[in-house]
């Protein structure tokens, strides 16, 4: 009963040329947005949804300025190929092979024109099996 | 809710689903019906248990299936079918009951994941609450996949019956691994909802059914001689604290006995099982007063023995580490050198033989590795701690 995160990239993919959504058209973005929700119900339908959330776009990258110093906010030590994490769905599956399937799916949500937007996912394992170390 | 009226209830759940799925027929329907006579009692009884809580809760329990049947209007066949059963007078024989339903929630159609859910709660008598809760996921999504659960069972043709004699051992050993997998679930993760409680009861409970099964005698010996030394498991911090080091006075004593007294019955019967190997290779670690004491030539046996009946590079890995304390970590090594790279833990017990073998260097770049891979936080954390302490 391994929890898998997944995490949705935008704009990381350079094999993905996937026109950005502030061109789609009213419609396209509502058929995306109800493709989502329609994913969370699915998965809340099969039992395996445990959470799904979208993040904000204007993120900040932050660290320890030093001793007595302010937090160091800047927009990312990389800002040239900024990638940008658009949310997650978090995930309770019989195995990692099941989490790669729902991903594909989610990788199909619907863009411009109607067509498969191939999003890429990162998956990754939660780590909350039982432990052992005996 | 008093601990006692949760108790009970956990100890009636099976017995009024049996009398109600007989009743009825759809095992589905009760379930669901028994579910929600639970919560009511839960709200109720604190204030005051009934005189007979069993008839009480198969009473409630059949309304809510009557009301259920009849809001359905599709159903409404099925509401004659359950008037014109007679309401079984007094409690109804509950030994064979539960093993039933116990068949029925581990059906070879489900994934042990829905086995697990539908098992806690028609057997167990668990609230989808609180298995949503022990499993960290949303009550929702638990509650969909436990009536997922019951379609499956439904649509594979599973019924309230005993199984044929010819399936009877195989259908059983699936039950087995159910509790069993529950049991690991709850032994590794704590806290949260006691689980591990919960199928110590559950496994009793089938141990009473089956005295003369040596493997559920095993499995509940098992249970019991880990269950031990849970209290010394982890440090004031809730840090793992491996075997060797554990605090032995803190090992439940009463526990070990009941597990040691069942097991020798079991062994006596001579029909070896992997539950009763497991408990026997445990067994031999709780009579140790010092981890240096340890008997690890009869550990050895064991898993020798346990290789010829199930294979796996579980199996191995765990042999692995009884060897080197017998033939030395370099033999031990050897022994692990062809098992695939992606066996869980491999890593950990490579860096375990590289450390003993006076290779440190070695064991701190395993150690790393095997963090990086662990699959829980605690394990990971445990990982980190051994590679800095050898580094």
């Amino acid at each position: 009963m391994p929890k898998f995160l997944l995490l949705k990239h935008y704009g990381g993919d350079p094999d993905v040329r996937c026109t950005p959504m502030s061109e789609w058209t009213p419609s396209e973005v509502a058929a995306h947005i109800d493709f989502q929700r329609e994913v969370g119900r699915m998965l809340t339908e099969s039992g395996e949804f445990v959470d799904a959330q979208g993040l904000s776009g204007d993120g900040a990258w932050v660290r320890y300025g030093g001793p007595g110093e302010p937090p160091v906010v800047t927009d990312g030590p990389f800002p040239e190929t900024k990638e940008l994490v658009a949310g997650w769905f978090l995930i309770d599956v019989e195995s990692a092979e099941r989490a790669y399937e729902i991903a594909a799916y989610v990788s199909s949500a619907p863009g411009n024109g109607g067509k498969p937007i191939y999003e890429r996912l990162e998956v990754r394992l939660v780590m909350s099996a039982p432990a052992t170390v005996e | 809710m008093t601990a006692s009226v949760e108790d009970l209830l956990r100890d009636l759940a099976p017995q009024v689903l049996a009398a109600l799925t007989r009743r009825s027929g759809d095992f589905a329907a009760a379930e669901d019906a028994v579910q929600e006579a639970l919560l009511e009692a839960a709200r109720r009884w604190p204030a005051g248990v009934p005189d007979d809580p069993t008839a009480w809760l198969v009473r409630v329990a059949g309304r809510k299936l009557v009301d259920a049947v009849r809001s359905d209007a599709a159903r409404r066949r099925r509401e004659q079918l359950v008037r014109s059963r007679a309401v079984p007078a007094g409690p109804a024989p509950q030994t064979d009951d539960t093993l039933l339903l116990l068949l029925l929630c581990c059906h070879p159609s489900l994934t042990p994941t829905s086995a697990v859910a539908l098992t806690l709660r028609a057997v167990g008598g668990l609230r989808t609450a609180e298995i949503a809760a022990a499993f960290l996921v949303p009550e929702a999504t638990m509650a969909q996949r436990i009536s997922r659960a019951k379609r499956t069972v439904a649509a594979a043709g599973g019924r309230f019956a005993p199984p044929t004699d010819g399936e009877r051992a195989r259908r059983l050993a699936l039950v087995l691994r159910v509790l069993y997998l529950i049991f690991n679930e709850g032994y590794g993760s704590g806290g949260r909802v006691d689980l591990v409680a919960e199928v110590i009861r559950l496994t009793r409970g089938l141990s009473a059914l089956l005295p003369d099964d040596p493997e559920v005698a095993g499995l509940l010996a098992l249970m019991l001689l880990n269950d031990a030394r849970r209290p010394a498991r982890t440090d004031a911090h809730g840090r793992l604290v491996p075997l060797a080091e554990q605090d032995r006075s803190r090992w439940d004593r009463a526990e070990v006995v009941e597990g040691v007294a069942l097991l020798q019955r079991a062994l006596r019967q001579d029909r070896r099982g992997e539950y009763q190997i497991q408990a026997a290779i445990a067994a031999i670690h709780d009579d140790a007063a010092s981890a240096e004491e340890t008997d690890w030539p009869q550990i050895l046996a064991w898993y020798d023995e346990l290789l010829l009946l199930t294979d796996t590079p579980v199996v191995r890995l765990s042999r692995a580490v009884s060897l080197a304390e017998v033939d030395g970590p370099l033999v031990a090594l050897r022994s692990i050198e062809r098992l695939d790279p992606s066996v869980p833990r491999l890593a950990a017990v490579r860096a375990h033989l590289a450390e003993m073998a006076g290779d440190r260097v070695a064991a701190a770049r395993l150690f790393t590795d095997a963090a990086r891979i662990a699959s829980s936080v605690p394990e990971r954390e445990h990982l980190l701690r051994r590679a800095a302490a050898v580094g």
